[in-house]
């Protein structure tokens, strides 16, 4: 034991302390319980109402959204149930919910678009050094599997010709083995994926060349137009956003003042203004007879918007960064543009990659705004699949909704959980 | 810790007549606030200059107009006679005769070691990567860390950041040095090692300008001392005459200050 008289001055404690175990109340499930439900009278009352609440909904909500659900049969069989979920309505009009209006023979196009953005995004999520390891690399190597068997039976069911079911093989394929074997692969496939992709959406869905037919933009719809658009907006919004967030650090008056203009002027008006805007406006502006495609007046339109949130999210992170690390770029003699693109963003990007996550998350989800200017999107065609007399059905409708949130969520829950994974591995990263 | 175990006789280093620096009557002014006056200095091929001086008088402004981290309003610099003016392709050149040392060290945190000595080898000078990365090894030889070479900056001691500082500037194979205060962050034992470095520097003929309050270091490398104050030159001398017989009295009472403790 130690001796603590105060004036006898020396050793204090000769030998090691060894650990003793924590008492029973503050550790294992009892403690666990005692700490965070019933720490006092307030909390345990709150635990109790919280249990109640549970126990009074929980049952009934997986009563009409899963027991008794309507899960196969037609309309009538959601007739007859109209208390519970019928998800029949989404099995017999998914085709109509992922393509919309677009032509019935080709809508392969939209399956091999679709295959190359999952097998490519489930590559570029999983990392490097992760990948090759078991279980991850199983667990990879079944969802592109599945993604593929399920894409490919897809286009051959939409009588794809043979050549461009090979060709979409050849490309999943390829991309796989390119990821797999370069020592940067995942992230030389996020940057094809990111600037390559858009172009490939483009020509596969609008048609014109390589012997594809051309259908109009006003075909396109459900899911896959859902997709084109927040792909579109993700895609412009990250280099538009970056310059415009340089523009208004600038050391130039002009520059600065118009690029904070621009933000500010986005920034400050509702999206659904935007896009009334870009539909009833741009036409105005745009020089006599030139006809603009009305998807792509909604896309300049979330395009610069979200670039706009996107440049005051990157500056955040440019703000972090010190007035040191420039100094030391200029010093060794890097011209502006390679101190910003080697030294300056890569760092105050990955600050901000929650932000940006965010962003996109926001636009994603902000793209069912376009069904206000007559765009057939996802929730759109959910909501026109049921005012369909032969649909006309209580259940339908939330069925519907339902079913849009599940397909939203699962693509926002997605990307949140990368973008915490991402902030996690920076964590433990070289920042210690 | 201002005793130096290496003692380098600086009479000895070869100075050459050849001029690499000189400022002509500069003046420079942070907005209204005159914060250089009339500087006047010239410093030739291998000559090891430190600038003292109280805080605030101007000594890193004055060195970071060297290398265009500022910008004077008046008067000339010219470095390897070349003139800095707005002219980047001047400023490019220059910055690449010239290195610099801060006393934050400002290594990139998200380069390994050898990436932050191989960046500007490769990007300014268009090296290719293998011989970067060997010329990198090399100067991280020399500063004595080869084996710290893949981590990254934030997991080494503030001595070691301070090394990497020194050989990533000397990656570019510059011809003059500029050092602010590079010992003023460090922790007591650190500092020597950093110091070391700057001596084997200053025998192998690099013309070095030092900002430091290291008086031991100024007294066995430096051949010149200058002594700063209110944004002016106010004295300077070689060192044996500047600390036994400073002249000006602001001179005095500075050395009074700091050799007092
Ligand atoms: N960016 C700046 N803007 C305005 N004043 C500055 C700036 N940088 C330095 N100063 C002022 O200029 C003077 C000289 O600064 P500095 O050269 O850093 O001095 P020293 O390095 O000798 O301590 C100080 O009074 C300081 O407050
Ligand atoms: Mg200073």
């Amino acid at each position: 034991m130690g001796d603590n008289n105060r004036t006898n001055y020396g050793i204090v404690n000769a030998k090691p302390i060894a650990d003793r175990d924590a008492p029973i109340s503050t550790t294992g499930f009892i403690g666990w319980l005692r700490e965070n439900l019933f720490s006092s009278v307030g909390n345990s009352i709150l635990t109790i109402i919280g249990l109640l609440f549970i126990a009074y909904t929980v049952p009934s909500i997986l009563n009409w959204t899963l027991f008794d659900a309507v899960w196969s049969g037609g309309a009538d069989a959601c007739r007859e149930n109209p208390h519970a979920a019928c998800w029949t309505f989404a099995g017999s009009w998914w085709e109509f919910f992922l393509y919309g209006f677009y032509d019935r023979t080709q809508r392969w196009r939209i399956d091999l678009v679709l295959w190359v953005l999952y097998v490519g995004v489930a590559f570029v999520v999983v990392d490097d050094d992760v990948r090759k390891t078991r279980p991850t690399s199983t667990i990879l190597g079944f969802f592109i599997a599945i993604v593929s068997m399920v894409f490919m039976s897809l286009m051959i069911q939409h009588g794809a010709p043979v050549m461009w079911t090979m060709a979409a093989t050849l490309i999943t394929v390829g991309l796989v083995i390119w990821a797999w074997g370069l020592p940067n692969g995942r992230s030389r496939l996020g940057l094809l994926l990111l600037f390559a992709y858009p172009v490939l959406v483009f020509f596969m869905l609008g048609g014109g060349v390589l012997g594809l037919s051309k259908i109009a933009t006003s075909d396109w719809g459900g899911f896959s137009l859902t997709l084109v658009i927040a792909i579109t907006g993700i895609v412009a919004s990250l280099p538009i956003g970056i310059l415009l967030a340089l523009g208004r650090r600038s050391d130039m008056p002009v520059l600065r003042l118009v690029s904070t203009l621009f933000i500010e002027f986005w920034r400050g008006v509702p999206l659904i203004t935007v896009l009334f805007m870009a539909n009833f406006m741009l036409p105005l502006f745009a020089p006599e007879g030139a006809n603009i495609d009305q998807l792509l007046r909604a896309l300049i339109g979330v395009a610069l918007f979200s670039s706009a949130y996107m440049a005051e999210v990157v500056r955040g992170g440019l703000q972090a960064i010190s007035k040191g690390q420039y100094e030391g770029a200029m010093s060794l003699g890097l011209s502006y543009w390679k101190m910003m693109g080697l030294i300056v963003m890569p760092q105050a990007l990955k600050i901000v990659i929650p932000g940006i996550v965010n962003t996109f998350i926001g636009l994603f989800k902000d793209t069912t705004l376009v069904l206000i200017i007559g765009l057939l999107d996802f929730l759109s065609s959910v909501q026109t699949a049921s005012t369909n007399p032969d649909w006309s059905i209580r259940s339908v409708p939330y069925s519907g909704y339902i079913f849009v949130a599940f397909i939203f969520w699962l693509h926002c829950y997605g990307m949140a959980r990368y973008s915490q994974h991402l902030e996690d591995k920076l964590n433990t990263g070289h920042k210690r | 810790m201002n005793e130096n175990t290496q003692k380098i006789d600086s009479i000895k280093l070869e100075i050459s007549d050849e001029v690499v620096i000189r400022i002509q009557d500069m003046n420079k002014w942070y907005g209204a606030f005159h914060v250089l006056k009339n500087i006047n200095l010239e410093v030739n091929r291998g000559e090891r200059i430190v600038v003292c001086g109280p805080s605030g008088s101007g000594k890193s402004t004055m060195i970071r107009c060297i290398n265009r981290l500022e910008e004077h309003q008046e008067g000339h610099i010219y470095v390897d006679d070349i003139e800095l003016t707005g002219n980047l392709k001047h400023i490019d050149a220059i910055r690449r005769e010239v290195g610099m040392v801060f006393q934050h060290f400002n290594l990139f945190p998200h380069l390994t070691v050898l990436d932050n000595c191989t960046l500007a080898p490769i990007w300014v000078k268009k090296m290719s990567k293998k011989e970067a990365e060997e010329i990198g090894m090399q100067y991280l030889e020399r500063v004595k860390i080869p084996e710290q070479a893949l981590k990254y900056p934030g997991q080494l001691s503030g001595g070691q950041q301070q090394r990497v500082a020194i050989a990533r500037s000397l990656c570019m194979s510059p011809k003059i040095m500029l050092f602010d205060e590079p010992t003023s962050a460090l922790d007591p034992e650190m500092i020597k090692e950093v110091l070391d470095t700057m001596i084997s520097l200053a025998e192998e003929g690099m013309t070095m300008i030092c900002v430091t309050h290291e008086m031991g270091f100024a007294k066995t490398v430096a051949n010149r001392v200058i002594f700063m104050d209110g944004g002016a030159i106010i004295e300077q001398n070689e060192p044996n005459n500047f600390f036994d017989h400073p002249q000006h009295e602001r001179t005095k009472l500075f050395l009074s200050q700091i050799l007092a403790h």
